[in-house]
């Protein structure tokens, strides 16, 4: 098949750090590629080259037989390049037809609706994307909004379509239907860029794989033939899909305890946790995962209920107050709630212990012990970034998360709310904060993991429930797991 | 009771073209603080333009240009240079207060304050269909650009709904990154909002000065480019349901001209608040409900 897109030799750095430094790129029609490597290895700043939003240094584009060099996201589009960002480029407060419709010079100066509605129903029904155009962005699952901007490339005719982590806040069912959508996409001759860290979904879809390794890129090789564990060593040199093996601990005390806990959307629940031991929380995304993680950090109140913390009751408890009496808390949503993207990694490292030591001595902030915390802390959780000073915003994906787990962790904290910690971590990183986590609870605190990643929980909880509709549908311990039973509570049979 | 409806649409008229233009600004984005001076500078062109050239169609033209102008101003400052909607919008109607009141006594020269006096712009029945009785009275028998408000009231909610630009125009009020990413250029969208904004709300000074009085006095729009504000928010940055909020406002200010020549005794003071409380009113109970753009005062 006809090469669609060359990338060669692509440059660019970051003041010393070399995001792409050299790389190659080759992509077919009808073909989709799989762009695997560490956190902070140039995958984005490759695909921003691409798309026109950052300019290279060096390199050279040619796409579709014709040169493509010093453009804007606008001529990129123009040429048949769509980019599915992570953070959707959606207006919420319109409806799925007037956000195909909006910028779209097909639409009409005085719009079409109903020619374009037909056209979205036509694509909608070929691809299987299940859209309703007059449907309101706002009232949809994160799936189905995914889906509108893959509508979108595919009606303004995009040959090649570049997914950056596209997976990573999808729940289960809805990652298997875009795989299948993309499969259709490929049978249409049209080639794709699929950024992930999840090796199955590579295996399961790609044709091909490149690596990118500090900035270089591997060879292209193809995944005929090829296991997850061999993809993992491509990509950090080593297997990290081990099991966790987990030492028994007695006699703990009640660190945790929540007594018909009940809040907008959750409860009543009742929780009981010792230290010493991780609660996974698996379940479909917005079965209550996110209110459950705001009512025990206090982000949210509850309505009604009890909250104890090492017997004291926390409940009406402010989230400052809380995180003083030994509350950690690492919320999913890492650009609003976990970070302030326009501060500085040692700023954002020290957010919440900004009145104590080391960051704090008389009231006044101590710059030199911030710094010299943070670069400890860099070099403890591998945060990869020019200085302690680089604005956190400015970071790969995975790092930013890092620097949010490192927080929190640094804290030793006595209860530790973890909300989908490892959203964009590579799988080395994943593994290693699992890791720091089990190191967390064997050292005595009590962990509240929740995920939509099943295999996570499986590895590290002690004991797992299953949230369905803001309640427990089950509960078990570790040993007595049967996966069949979990898909049973997940899929929300509780009247 | 007929009359007093037609004399309610009447003296809705300029609040309805500022809220109209508050309209475009909001829903790209800026909070439309600044109509009152927008208005104060129309009216004000809209006098001298006419008695310059002696031509009302100039006079018009010149409203909406002086309203553009101000509105500049404020485009300029916030949407390139980031600064806050309250403060700028605040500060320029101050500014145009001050400006306006100054370029009078220029003009005038040494011959006492000036005192242009036009004709206010005369009734212009539309022929046969202001004969039918009652809707004759009520909607055909206005002045011209009382029709004009009506026009625009028709052409922005069919821009907002129906066309790319309208489109482009909410989108950009909602999530710039959005617009940005669909190739268009929001910083150039928001400008250009604010910049018809002060045009309209321009034509709404016009209506004062032009059509209602027939001459200019210092700071004659008191206010009303705050009560089109309220509207415009009590009417969900919907034309029509601005130009229902108008109507209501129109209604409260017809109502107080009927007490004064009845000559029930109430302090003139009192009753001209009315419509201001109701505006109040009506906004607390409406809270927090409706929704306003999700990026509205939020620079790019
Ligand atoms: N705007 C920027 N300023 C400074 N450094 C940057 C900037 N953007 C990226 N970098 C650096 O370039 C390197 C590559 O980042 P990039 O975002 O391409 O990584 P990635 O492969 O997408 O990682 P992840 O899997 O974590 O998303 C990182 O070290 C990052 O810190
Ligand atoms: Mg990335």
């Amino acid at each position: 098949m006809a090469a669609l897109l060359e990338m060669r030799a692509i440059a660019k750095y970051y003041g010393p750090v070399r995001a792409n430094d050299g790389i190659d790129l080759d992509v077919r029609a009808g073909e989709i590629v799989g762009l695997l490597g560490e956190n902070g290895s140039g995958k984005s700043t490759l695909m921003k080259v691409l798309f026109g939003i950052v300019p290279p240094d060096s390199g050279g584009i040619v796409f579709r037989g014709r040169e493509l060099s010093g453009h804007r996201p606008r001529e990129a589009m123009g040429a048949g390049i769509a980019m599915i960002h992570q953070h959707f480029m959606l207006i919420d407060a319109m409806t799925v037809l007037e956000n195909v419709m909006l910028g779209w010079a097909e639409a009409g100066k005085v719009l079409r609706r109903g020619l374009i509605a037909q056209r979205v129903h036509e694509v909608s029904r070929r691809l299987g994307l299940d859209l309703d155009p007059h449907a309101r962005v706002a009232d949809l699952p994160l799936g189905r909004r995914q889906r509108i901007e893959i509508l979108k490339a595919v009606l303004r005719n995009a040959e090649l379509l570049i997914l950056d982590e596209p997976t990573s806040n999808l729940a289960p069912g809805e990652v298997h239907d875009l795989l299948t959508i993309l499969s259709r996409l490929r049978s249409e001759g049209r080639g794709i860029v699929f950024i992930t860290h999840k090796l199955p979904e590579v295996l399961d879809v790609c044709d091909s794989v490149v690596v990118l390794r500090a900035g270089k890129a591997s060879p292209k090789a193809s995944v005929v033939g090829v296991s997850k564990s061999q993809l993992a060593e491509m990509m950090v040199g080593r297997d990290v899909a081990a099991p966790h093996i987990l030492k028994k601990i007695d006699n703990q005390p009640l660190r945790l305890e929540a007594r018909a806990l009940t809040g907008a959307g959750l409860g009543p629940l009742d929780l009981e946790l010792r230290g010493g031991e991780i609660l996974g929380i698996a379940g479909v995304d917005g079965n209550g995962q996110f209110e459950l993680a705001e009512t025990l950090s206090g982000l949210r109140p509850a309505v009604s209920g009890s909250l104890r913390l090492d017997g004291r009751d926390i409940v009406r408890m402010s989230s400052a107050r809380r995180t003083r009496v030994g509350l950690a808390y690492m919320p999913a949503d890492r650009s609003a709630t976990a970070l302030v993207k326009s501060m500085s990694i040692a700023e954002n490292l020290m957010l919440r212990d900004s009145r104590r030591r080391p960051y704090c001595r008389n009231g006044l902030l101590d710059q030199g012990a911030t710094v010299e915390k943070a670069n400890s802390l860099m070099a403890q959780f591998d945060i990869r970034a020019r200085s302690a000073d680089t604005k956190a915003g400015s970071l790969s994906g995975g790092n930013q998360q890092k620097i949010v787990i490192a927080r929190e962790l640094d804290r030793a904290p006595a209860v530790l709310v973890a909300h989908q910690p490892t959203w964009g971590l590579d799988p080395g990183a994943t593994r290693f904060v699992l890791e720091r986590i089990v190191a967390l609870r064997d050292g005595g605190a009590a962990i509240v993991y929740i995920s939509s990643e099943l295999e996570e929980i499986l590895a590290i909880s002690d004991r797992i429930a299953v949230l369905s509709a803001g309640r427990f549908a089950g509960l078990v311990k570790r040993e007595a797991v049967e996966k069949a039973q979990l898909g049973l509570w997940m899929s929300g049979r509780t009247a | 009771m007929i009359d007093f409806l037609a004399a309610a649409i009447r003296i809705a008229t300029p609040l309805i073209f500022a809220a109209l233009g508050g309209i475009l600004s909001e829903r790209a984005g800026v909070f439309a603080v600044g109509l009152e001076g927008m208005m104060l500078l129309g009216a004000w062109a809209a006098v001298i333009g006419t008695w310059g050239t002696g031509s009302e169609m100039a006079g018009i033209a010149a409203a909406a240009a002086g309203g553009a102008i101000a509105a500049l101003a404020i485009a300029i400052v916030t949407v390139r240079y980031r600064a806050d909607n309250m403060v700028t919008g605040l500060t320029v109607n101050i500014l145009a207060l001050g400006l306006t009141t100054y370029l009078m006594r220029i003009l005038s020269g040494s011959n006492g304050p000036v005192s242009v006096h036009l004709d206010p712009l005369p009734m212009m029945p539309v022929p046969g269909l202001s004969q039918i009785p009652v809707v004759g009275t009520l909607l055909f028998s206005h002045p011209p650009l009382t029709y004009l408000a009506v026009i625009g009231c028709v052409l922005l909610a069919f821009v907002l709904t129906r066309t790319q630009a309208g489109l482009l125009l909410c989108a950009t009020g909602e999530n710039p990154e959005a617009v940005f990413a669909a190739g268009a250029d929001p910083m150039r969208i928001r400008m250009l909002a604010v910049i018809a904004c002060g045009g309209v709300a321009g034509l709404g000074g016009a209506v004062i000065s032009l059509q209602q009085v027939g001459t200019f006095t210092d700071g004659m729009t008191g206010g009303r480019g705050y009560l089109a504000l309220a509207s415009l928010i009590v009417g969900r940055w919907n034309p029509w349901g601005a130009a229902a909020a108008c109507l209501v406002f129109g209604a409260a200010e017809a109502f107080e001209l009927r007490l004064q020549s009845y000559g029930i005794p109430v302090s003139s003071y009192i009753v001209q608040m009315a419509p201001y409380l109701i505006a109040l009113g009506v906004l607390a109970l409406l809270g927090r409900t409706g929704k306003l753009p999700a990026a509205i005062g939020k620079p790019l």
